[in-house]
């Protein structure tokens, strides 16, 4: 049942893999039983390489963005990172490595609610040690919320704050953007604009992209698309 | 570091957002600071107060000689000592009245004084010639100084030496030569105690005998061993204020943690480690306690100030301590000050840390969350609540002394504030049961939900009203009892001191002849000694106003015609506690001469004397001292003659009078001093439930934020804004009414506790339990007002609500 998949295409096989995910296996305890999610995952990504994660809900595409994002630990198997194993890791570890290799945006947006576009946007640059006003500057610009810096999350729409969070993502300039659902708090239109905005500021950074969607149509946006069924994932 | 920095900019920047809060939770921790640091700047400016009156004449290490007897002796064992080497220097004390305020009297020897005494500075001064040569010279603090005017006349009618400014003088007290002092007491050739520089050659028994006996430097002067008490009630009070405004800092901490729950959860999932985390929040919490802390002992030493007039009133007409007028507070109050804010905050903030550094970076949300978090912490509540209650229950069981009385107070308010939620929580599912229409279910159901947030604040404010129907039952009593006690007592109609012993007599002889007095009834008073205790003795002419009049809690059957055979004797309450004396029972009293055993045939109540007393018939009292003066008479006059009397009196004996004054005036002055004696009391009660106002209000304001989009849904369904409101306001009025409810057994127990374990600990006496149901009624008022208005700033908002705030909750677009 477990499928493995790869992204990496032919001519780029000498390339070395920037993620790779090895016989990842997840279960969750329920009130009816130990419910198996991943059922022992397989794939790797190269820098500057995209792939949409596909799947029903309650596939695990979420499950497996938190495990690759260092935010929760697989029960067996392992994730690498430019070949440093995530399961080794401790919890400073696995923090630094969400702040300086890693952005991740969330379906919920998860803005800090009391700090201004400008300094959300900034903030994991700043404690990564990354903060260039230069870059910070484009993204508030390429992301249209130049005319929004000084308010407040509660005083944007739902794209608006997407984007803010898609720049906060990128604004240390990662080497892996994570999305989960990225849009499905949005309105069709909106979340195109955003996903449009977030693919070219990916291209821009060359930093390697994986997103979860249950969109067919937002997917094929991203050129490479996986399927997450039964615990396995195949490569489409 | 740098991500500590931005957590920590991160972590105020919620503040700057919610300004209500931040300032509740400033309040709070100011406030719980102000009242305890307040408290404790009082009773150090106390204790320094009496340290510095002992170190005075003594030096802060020294040693003194002191009748074994108790009370005074005589000037010769002073020269029998020196004689036999001993560097000794003697010591006369005493109280004389000036106008209508008392000056400490210390006579002194500055020629012996030990080097240590900071009194010894007189030895340099230019005035010591002066000082040792008639008239003499007084030394005064400069406070002290400037209530006293040149010639000044004590109620003898003897003059005062010219005052001078001295720094070392002890506030309240008049530093004179121990000739002068002598003489303005008419104790000639007789000492309060001799300050032992150096032991001579020979034992002390083989100079002196057993009259004399050595006080060590550690035990705690008369005036420390007195006030412990009033002291240790002043701590208790502070700490009960301190703990009320901790409740509310707990509340905003707590809120304040839930409102910033998701941020650190995006915080941690944006790469913060969970140690930066708890880094951050520790300064956090660092800095605010500071500054709250820093603000609280600022608003302590003005509330300090403004009570300090009435502490040293207290302990001016209870114990005759005297207190300078200026507070001085040194750093290490203010540091300790500092250290309790830090400490409360710490306590408060305690959960929200530990839970912040357990959290796990993702949640999973879970339906009826705050249902099944809040049953577990109802259970938990009420398992701790049942532990204090234990605690208690142990303490009235196995527990002694003022602690465990404290202790008792402690574990049944704590037990029954951490008691109310859980009782509320059933309540209020009871009435959601019984509930029949829809907005009423929702009602009972949303009130469910509110208690977690308003917890806190009720068990604020039931401490608060328990505290002030307890406090205010004891007081209440203590006043009914004592205007009883006082018409029992005050029974002659005329009382008056003589100058001295001839004129007494003569003022007797001269009330013998006069018709109108019924009765000359003497009451000659001298001080002793009893296990290491003041004891006053005092006389007693058999007479029918005494069998008919004087309060007696126990006595023999035969008590007045015993007491008149003179070998027994009335005890007074406290007395008979400290000494474990029954009726029956005999007793060694200290005399001039040898001891005196004498059997004990009733025990009096002896209301607000923190000394022991002791009541003889007339002739014993003569013959066991004889040396005491004889200058208090009290008379029985028919009521419609007492002003004649008192003219006449005053008119024929003028200068031989040193007080001369009637029942209604003594009994006004003592209801006075029972009156300033509870002022403090009082005021700090004022204090407390202001709190707990606050508190109520902080979690009102902070909880309205979080309100809106409860009531959002309600409104869209059809209840109008206000509606909602009323529901709101009858909510806060329901809750504060059945938190008074619960307020008044909890007060009455307080204040059996206070009646029936503290006040027989601290004073020695016990007072009658009275019910005053008219209190309650007011507290019941006063909580529904509080309530009312710490509801209404909220409700207003709820009813003056936009249509687009309430929309606002259901936008996850726009």
């Amino acid at each position: 049942m477990n499928q493995s998949a790869t992204t990496t295409p032919s001519h780029e096989r000498a390339r070395k893999p920037l993620l790779r995910v090895v016989g990842v296996k997840k279960n969750y305890a329920t009130p009816q039983g130990v419910l198996e999610i991943l059922r022992g995952v397989d794939f790797s990504l190269e820098a500057g390489a995209s792939l949409a994660l596909m799947g029903e809900s309650g596939s695990g595409k979420s499950t497996l963005l938190h495990l690759v994002g260092a935010l929760d630990q697989a029960d067996a198997g392992d994730i690498f990172l430019d070949d440093m194993s995530l399961a080794t890791l401790g919890e400073a570890a696995r923090a630094a490595l969400r702040r300086e290799t890693l952005g991740i945006v969330f379906q919920q947006f998860n803005l800090i609610p009391s700090l201004t576009v400008a300094d959300n946007l900034a903030f994991q640059a700043r404690i990564a040690g990354r903060c260039d006003p230069d870059w910070q500057g484009e993204l508030t610009r390429r992301l249209g919320l130049a005319e929004l810096v000084a308010r407040y999350p509660e005083q944007l729409s739902g794209g608006q704050q997407q984007r803010v969070a898609v720049g906060r993502a990128l604004a240390s300039r990662p080497r892996l953007l994570l999305a989960d659902e990225p849009t499905g708090n949005l309105d069709e239109a909106t979340g195109e604009a955003v996903l449009t905005l977030a693919l070219e500021l990916v291209a821009t950074t060359g930093c390697a992209f994986l997103m979860a969607t249950h969109s067919a149509r937002l997917a094929a946006r991203i050129g490479r698309r996986a399927l997450l069924s039964g615990g396995g994932l195949t490569l489409l | 570091m740098r991500q500590t920095l931005w957590t920590l900019a991160t972590l105020l920047s919620h503040w700057r957002r919610h300004p209500a809060n931040l300032a509740t939770l400033l309040v709070g921790l100011a406030i719980a600071t102000a009242l305890w640091s307040g408290v404790q700047a009082l009773n150090d400016h106390a204790r320094k107060s009496y340290a510095s009156a002992a170190a005075a004449v003594s030096g802060a290490d020294a040693r003194a000689l002191v009748s074994t007897r108790g009370g005074l002796f005589a000037q010769d064992l002073y020269i029998k000592l020196r004689l036999a080497g001993w560097k000794v220097s003697p010591v006369l004390e005493g109280t004389v009245r000036v106008g209508d305020k008392s000056l400490r009297l210390i006579g002194v020897e500055p020629l012996t004084l030990p080097r240590g005494a900071r009194l010894v500075s007189l030895r340099e001064g230019e005035g010591i010639a002066d000082f040792l040569k008639s008239p003499g010279l007084g030394f005064a603090a400069p406070e002290t100084l400037a209530q006293l005017s040149e010639g000044a006349k004590t109620e003898r009618g003897l003059s005062l030496p010219p005052p001078r400014a001295l720094d070392a003088a002890p506030p309240g007290a008049l530093i004179v030569d121990i000739g002068v002092a002598q003489r303005l007491l008419d104790r000639p050739e007789r000492l309060s105690r001799l300050m032992l520089e150096a032991k001579g050659a020979q034992p002390l028994a083989s100079v002196v005998g057993d009259a004399l006996r050595l006080v060590e430097p550690d035990e705690d002067s008369d005036l420390e061993r007195l006030t412990g008490s009033f002291h240790l009630n002043l701590t208790a009070f502070g700490l009960l204020s301190f703990l009320v405004g901790l409740f509310i800092v707990h509340a905003s901490f707590g809120l304040a943690f839930e409102q910033r729950l998701p941020t650190i959860r995006t915080l941690r999932a944006v790469g913060v480690s969970s140690r930066a985390l708890i880094a951050a929040m520790a300064f956090e919490l660092f800095a605010l306690a500071l500054f709250a802390g820093g603000a609280g002992v600022a608003l302590g030493y003005v509330i300090a100030r403004a009570l300090l007039p009435n502490v040293a009133a207290s302990l001016d007409s209870l114990y005759g301590a005297q207190l300078p007028e200026r507070l001085t507070l040194d750093a290490g109050w203010a540091l300790s000050g500092l250290g309790m804010a830090l400490l409360g905050a710490a306590s408060a903030a305690a959960g929200g840390l530990i839970r912040t550094f357990r959290l796990p970076v993702l949640s999973v949300a879970r339906p009826q969350a705050w249902r099944e978090a809040h049953r577990r912490y109802l259970r938990r509540q009420a398992l701790v609540a049942g532990l204090a209650f234990a605690v208690a229950v142990g303490a009235l069981l196995w527990g002694g002394g003022l602690v465990g009385g404290f202790a008792l107070i402690a574990g049944g308010l704590l037990g029954a504030a951490l008691g109310l939620p859980v009782a509320l929580a059933g309540a209020l599912a009871l009435g959601e049961r019984l509930a029949k229409g829809p907005v009423t279910r929702w009602f009972w159901a949303d009130s469910r939900q509110q208690l977690p947030g308003l917890s806190l604040a009720l068990m604020a404010l039931l401490l608060a009203l328990s505290t002030n129907i307890g406090v205010g039952a004891m007081v209440e009593g203590f006043r009914v009892t004592f205007t009883r006690w006082l018409d029992d007592r005050l029974i002659a109609e005329v009382y008056f001191e003589a100058s001295d012993d001839d004129a007494g007599q003569r003022i007797e002889a001269w009330a013998a002849k006069r018709p109108e007095v019924e009765a000359i009834l003497p009451v000659f008073r001298t001080k002793t000694q009893i296990a290491n205790w003041p004891v006053e003795v005092g006389s007693l002419r058999a007479h029918e106003t005494y069998a008919e009049h004087f309060p007696l809690l126990e006595h023999d059957a035969n008590v007045w015609a015993r007491l008149a055979r003179g070998d027994a004797v009335l005890v007074s309450e406290q007395l008979a506690r400290r000494l474990k004396l029954n009726v029956g029972g005999m007793l060694d009293i200290p005399t001039e001469g040898e001891n005196w055993s004498a059997a004990i045939v009733g025990i009096y109540p002896d209301y607000g004397n923190p000394n022991g007393q002791l009541r003889v018939d007339i002739d014993a009292f003569e013959r066991h001292w004889p040396r005491a003066p004889r200058v208090n008479f009290s008379l029985r006059v028919a009521p419609a003659n007492v002003t004649g009397l008192i003219r006449d009196l005053r008119a024929e004996m003028g200068p031989r009078l040193v007080r001369l004054v009637d029942q209604a005036f003594v009994k006004n002055l003592s209801l006075k001093i029972f009156e300033r004696t509870f002022a403090v009391t009082a005021a700090l009660n004022t204090l407390t439930l202001i709190v707990s106002a606050i508190a109520l209000l902080a979690s009102l304001l902070t909880l309205s934020a979080l309100r809106l989009a409860q009531l959002a849904p309600a409104w869209a369904m059809g209840v109008t804004r206000k509606r909602l409101a009323a529901l709101e306001l009858s909510r806060i009025i329901l809750f504060a009414a059945a938190t008074a409810l619960f307020a008044v057994p909890l007060g009455l127990f307080m204040a059996w506790c206070l009646v029936a374990v503290v006040n027989v600990e601290a004073f020695g006496w016990r007072l009658p339990f009275h019910l005053f149901p008219g209190q309650w009624a007011r507290v019941f008022a006063i909580a529904l007002l509080t309530a009312f208005l710490a509801a209404l700033a909220p409700v207003l908002r709820l009813a003056r609500a936009a249509p687009a705030d309430l929309l606002k909750v259901f936008a996850n677009e726009s």
